[in-house]
């Protein structure tokens, strides 16, 4: 019934706002009810996301992290998998990278390095992407579960990695050695030094350049490739995918690997970046806001980029919060997920009859106007 | 015909349903505009018309689903208002929809007390209801086993239920939606066999159909829809099939396909002794073994759900052969040289799917991206690394050209085409490529009259170009003014053929529900 | 013998309390899931419960209030739930996923704002817990040879939620299966369309099932918080949500079975504490972040062995709309 009606504009634009601001909304409302003023928080995480070069710098460097699992999480909703396991697939991506490069960080330098560490935690993100993938496709197993099982499983394995395996002898905290100065990716600071600007230190780093190439080529393989078209088929209509020659099991577990390859490029902007190790948890949650990155994105990479800016900020400027207001912590971000998640995801239709009411009246009052 | 005088009511000549002046929208689109229909009681009352003219919006708005925005609602003699199912069935007015409004892990007996048991413990309304049960159908002559699971019974039987549970709630006035479509000629006769016995006991029956066959045959009057306006009524007897045909299209209509004699040639297509099984181990497929030749149109007839689709499956490469083999232009495809979709289409196979809503398009695309599916991976439309887009779009322009599809837009929206011009596409991708065999199911489902004589031309042309045609439809006018040769399928297997000449309805459904023909080994007659 | 029979029972009086969350989520799900609601979203239900539960106990010092509050805030999330999939006809899985996060969130943002300690409520005591409850007799027959020690250790002895939760599962049975509610509850969430057209309401009947779903899921939440445990404790649900699921879908969305899922999960975990620590013939001694990680692997090892989709009830994960 509402075919067309709105165009296209107010559909993937003013509506996606429009969610987002509800989410806000009820943030706010959520922190009066811990006593504390939502316009004092909102001025403290602005100043502290975009308010000192340093706080823009790392919230850049939390962004980058987003599009990657955005990202992930995008290809997945496009074949209508849901990837809920991007914080595993970050992780142990994250391992695959810290793998090689301590491998042969003293042998190479990062620029030679880096084509081996993108390819190692591709492949160990994509490799635990693979399972609940084959048992989707092929066992009809709900990859909702199944995903978030080896979320859990990641997590146990990886403490145990840490504790017994990786850790530099003669040291208790979890974590393995630091990988050579050489091999770790140039800061941002680093690379505008180079062209004699100063800027604040920070995490960012080049992965950043990376998080930005994968968009173009995430946007290249969906709506420019045969897989691509697959992939968006799939995810539209099954039957059809079948009825037109594509292989629809297969395609399913390609899409999630590479979703699981796009998530443990996290591991390439904070292991072989910003900590220059491998420790624990250091995905640190952000699996899961690339959902809620991808679904503010539409699932669309320049979305994806906006959203996680918004988040990026968000991070930042959670923690500047969490300083200035002691009973303000990091969750208040996570309660802003969720909402985001609801507001753009499971309610994204809620207030288009109002908006098409609203236009119809705008509109017919338009062309008596113009009469 | 028209007999008033057997109903209960006494001396109330009251029509049962009287409606004036309906009026609905559905934003831009005038659904019903300025509707009035008559049904007298105790008569047997066939509303007609095309897909979009309105009827199964006036019958949703009787029956409680939609509110019209203007007009009334007599219900014998009596102003009502019905805001939704509720109010309807407390009205008195029953309705056997098209697709049964039926839960198939239910027993009979929990499917006709649904929503109206007795009491909140089960086994209470359970007594009570099976006890109405057997009451209703001695009284009407309907016999069911209210123990049988619903999902395990023949269509016909399932029907059946359907009108227990409208008599069940007290129904006077029976609307039916479309009821012929998935039966067999003979379950069609007992069907109207219900009807006229519904009618001896005074329930006012509705009957909606675009079959102007059944129109003729059961009906006492006949109303025709066009454009969401009631265009005419006529008393049954006093009219014929072409001229309500001329009435719902609005012009004169060519109800036989226009056609030369086929010409047949070499056989292009073989199914060869094929048996196919599903996960339950029920066989599908049953040794079937076909031809298609080079330059004629076989259809295959049949109720839907006798294998059919599971022979397109196999035909077509989408289902991999179990038994059996597959010859296609001279290529063998058995167990032990499996081919796919995609290698049948590149040995010059085209194949229409059934539906083209969950199958032969995404609604969700564009036309363009539509018009290249089963193609897509073809160098014509592809770089070493990336998608032409533009060869993709130039092509689909041509498609719609060629094929007269409107708008001609690749960039809009599948699901914004009228049924017509989708199907018009889902042909035209086929047909374009001039595909040595073709395989159509349900070529003209759901489309306009207008459309089905352009896309019956297309398949006549093909056919003359010297290429070989499958044809698979449930429409029995179809298969026979289309078709050079017909073959019916029962239970998965071919229980007959004949040439086109030969056929007639009588003899097609006799086999169709497989109660005729020589190979009827076990005579299970139609109940 | 009777070493073996101690540690089997002290095992089998483990795994009912580790089984107790599983089999009231699973029945919760049950009825949501058979309505046609899929509801990823037990996990979050159970947590905002546990929270609700340890907060409002702390704060009254008792433990029924505490309950009272756990099941109310459940309702609240699974109305949020029924809203965004029933009335909006949103994506049931997105609107799961953000409860859980949501969920995740906002009991240790509300946490630390009201408690300062760390995402954690008080630790509870006297009234504002549940202990255990000796059955009649129980002190009597704790010397009868087997069946003594069977009744004294491993039937009595629990806490009264644990009782309910056990209970539910028959309630459940009869509810689905035994009455007008429950025939109708099967029916929307096979043929949604049909039930409409028979003049019920598909929403209320959807939404009635959602708040059962809920009124469960707060018990377990409260189980958890106030029963099992003497506190709140951030993400202590751990995932016991959604092993309850695949429990669930495990036992094919029927209460028997489901509830034999649960008990399998239950008794898998209680075995794997069991040998922690203790060298296993072959293998030596297994690492305790294997332990730990059993129930999620047994999870997918349990729902890769499960064929066919199809067994879900036929309208499952479909928004309804009156489409004609």
């Amino acid at each position: 019934m509402s075919n067309k009606t709105l165009p296209t504009w107010i559909d993937v634009g003013v509506i996606p706002l429009i969610n987002v601001c509800l989410a806000f909304l009820v943030s706010g409302f959520v922190i009066l009810l811990i006593g504390e003023s939502p316009l004092e928080a909102v001025q403290y995480m602005i100043t502290g996301a975009f308010g000192y070069a340093e706080g823009i710098g790392y919230t850049l460097y939390y962004s980058t992290n987003f599009i990657f699992t955005g990202l992930a999480v995008a290809v997945a909703f496009h074949a209508g998998l849901f990837n809920i396991g991007g914080e595993g697939q970050a992780y142990i991506g994250g391992l695959g990278v810290g793998l090689m490069c301590m491998s042969l960080d003293s042998f190479m330098p990062w620029w030679a390095l880096i084509p081996f560490a993108i390819a190692a935690g591709a492949a160990f993100g994509a490799a635990w992407a693979f399972i609940p993938a084959y048992l989707q496709a092929y066992r009809g197993s709900h990859v909702v579960i199944t995903t978030i099982m080896f979320n859990f499983i990641a997590s146990a394995l990886m403490v145990y990695l840490l504790v017994n395996v990786l850790i530099e002898p003669g040291t208790m905290s979890p974590q393995s050695r630091v990988i050579a100065d050489a091999a770790i990716l140039p800061s941002m600071k680093d690379v505008f030094a180079v062209f004699g600007v100063n800027i604040a230190n920070s995490p960012l780093n080049i992965a950043l350049f990376l998080a930005l190439i994968c968009c173009v080529l995430v946007w290249l393989l969906l709506w420019h490739t045969r897989l691509g078209y697959a992939i968006r088929m799939i995810g539209f209509n099954e039957q059809a995918a079948v009825y037109s020659g594509i292989n629809t099991r297969r395609t399913i577990v390609i899409t999630m690997c590479i979703s699981g390859a796009l998530a443990a490029m996290v591991g390439i902007n904070e292991v072989m970046g910003a900590q220059g190790r491998v420790l624990l948890d250091y995905v640190a949650g952000a699996g899961f806001t690339g959902i809620a990155v991808s679904l503010m994105g539409r699932n669309h990479p320049v979305g994806i980029i906006i959203a996680s800016l918004l988040f990026g900020a968000l991070y930042q400027g959670g923690a500047e919060l969490s300083f200035e207001v002691p009973s303000i912590t990091r969750d208040l971000v996570v309660v802003i997920q969720g909402l985001v998640i609801l507001f753009c995801g499971a309610l994204s239709l809620m207030i288009k009859p109002t908006i098409e009411k609203l236009f119809m009246k705008f509109f017919a009052a338009k062309e008596s106007a113009n009469v | 015909m028209l007999s008033q005088d057997n109903t209960s009511q006494g001396t109330d000549r009251s029509p049962a349903i009287d409606l004036r002046k309906i009026n609905k929208s559905f934003g831009p689109v005038k659904a019903n505009k300025n509707v009035d229909l008559i049904v007298a009681k105790g008569s047997i009352h066939g509303i007609v018309g095309e897909n979009g003219a309105g009827k199964s919006t006036l019958m949703s708005i009787l029956y409680g689903f939609y509110e019209a925005d203007s007009g009334e609602i007599w219900v014998n003699g009596k102003l009502t208002s019905i805001h939704s199912s509720k109010d309807a069935i407390a009205t008195g007015i029953g309705m056997v929809h098209q697709h049964f409004m039926l839960i198939d892990t239910f027993t009979v007996l929990e499917n006709v007390m649904l929503g109206a048991e007795q009491s909140s413990s089960l086994k209470q309304s359970k007594k009570s209801a099976r006890a109405e049960l057997q009451r209703l159908s001695v009284e009407f002559g309907l016999a069911v086993d209210p123990d049988a699971i619903t999902g395990d019974l023949a269509v016909g039987l399932q029907q059946r239920v359907e009108i227990l549970k409208a008599l069940y709630r007290g129904a006077e006035i029976l609307i039916l939606d479309e009821p012929t479509g998935v039966l067999t000629p003979q379950e069609v006769q007992q069907l109207f066999d219900i009807l006229s016995a519904l009618r001896e006991r005074g329930v006012s029956v509705m009957l909606i159909t675009h079959k102007l066959q059944e129109i003729i045959a059961i009906t006492d009057e006949v109303t025709v829809m066009r454009g969401g306006t009631m265009v005419a009524t006529r008393e049954t007897a006093k009219t014929n099939k072409e001229e309500l045909a001329e009435l719902m299209v609005g012009r004169k209509v060519l109800l036989e396909v226009d056609k030369e004699s086929a010409n047949p040639q070499q056989v292009l297509l073989e199914a060869v002794n094929l048996t196919l099984r599903d996960s339950a181990g029920v066989a599908r497929l049953d040794d079937v073994s076909l031809q298609v030749r080079a330059g004629e149109i076989v259809g295959i007839a049949g109720v839907s759900g006798n294998g059919q689709t599971e022979l397109l499956d196999v035909l077509s490469g989408i289902s991999a052969v179990q038994q059996g083999s597959v010859v296609l232009n001279g290529v063998t495809i058995d167990k032990d040289n499996v081919l796919n979709a995609k290698d049948f289409r590149h040995l010059s196979l085209g194949h229409v799917a059934e539906d083209r809503h969950k199958q032969g398009m995404v609604t969700q695309f564009s036309a363009r991206e539509c018009a290249i599916m089963g193609f897509q991976d073809e160098p014509e439309f592809n770089g070493r690394l990336l998608m032409d887009n533009a060869a993709v779009t130039e092509h689909c322009t041509n498609l719609m050209q060629q094929f007269d599809v409107r708008p001609n837009n690749p960039h809009l929206k599948a699901a914004n085409f009228s049924g017509g011009n989708q199907q018009k596409l889902c042909i035209a991708r086929e047909i374009e490529r001039q595909p040595k065999v073709l395989l159509v199911g349900q070529p003209t489902r759901g489309v306009d009259i207008g459309a089905i004589e352009f896309i019956h031309q297309q398949i006549v042309s093909l056919r003359d170009a010297g290429n070989a045609v499958l044809v698979v439809s449930v429409e029995l006018e179809e298969v026979m003014s289309l078709c050079d040769r017909i073959l019916v399928m029962f239970e998965g297997r071919i229980v007959g053929e004949m040439a086109a000449v030969d056929a007639d309805a009588q003899k097609l459904g006799l086999l169709m529900g497989n109660a005729g023909g020589d190979d009827s080994a076990t005579g299970v007659a139609t109940q | 013998m009777s070493d073996i029979m101690l540690i089997a029972i002290s095992t089998l009086d483990a795994t009912i309390r580790v089984s107790t969350p599983l089999i009231l989520c699973a029945m919760a799900g049950l009825f949501s899931e058979r309505s046609g609601i899929v509801d990823i979203g037990l996990e979050g239900k159970m947590l905002a419960g546990a929270f609700a539960a340890a907060a409002m106990a702390a704060v009254t010092g008792s433990a029924w209030m505490g309950l009272g509050a756990a099941i109310g805030v459940s309702i609240c999330m699974a109305l949020l739930h029924g809203f965004a999939c029933i009335t909006h006809k949103g994506n049931q899985v997105v609107s799961g996923l953000a409860i859980n996060i949501l969920a995740s969130g906002l009991t240790v943002t509300l946490g630390i704002a009201w408690f300062h300690q760390g995402g954690q409520t008080p630790l509870l005591s006297g009234d504002a817990r549940f202990f255990s409850i000796d059955l009649p007799g129980a002190l009597a027959v704790a010397d009868v040879p087997v069946l003594g020690a069977i009744y004294t250790q491993l039937i009595s002895g629990h806490n009264a939620l644990v009782y309910i939760a056990f209970v539910t599962v028959p309630v459940t049975w009869w509810l689905v299966y035994q009455t007008r509610f429950g025939l109708r509850l099967r029916a929307v969430g096979e043929n949604p369309q049909a039930v409409d057209t028979a003049g019920i309401s598909v929403f209320w009947l959807r939404y009635r099932a959602v708040i059962c779903a809920g009124i469960l899921c707060g018990i377990a939440g409260a189980y958890l918080s106030i029963a099992q445990n003497a506190s709140f404790i951030r993400e202590m649900s751990a995932g016991k949500g959604y092993i309850a699921l695949a429990a669930l879908i495990f036992g094919k969305w029927r209460p028997k079975t489901a509830l034999l899922a649960c008990l399998l999960f239950g008794f898998l975990e209680a075995l794997t504490v069991r040998l922690e620590g203790v060298p296993l013939p072959l293998i030596g001694e297994v690492p305790a972040q294997l332990m730990q990680a059993t129930p999620y692997i047994l999870t997918v090892v349990l729902l890769a062995g499960f064929i066919g989709k199809a067994i879900a009830p036929k309208a499952i994960g479909i928004p309804y709309s009156k489409e004609r």
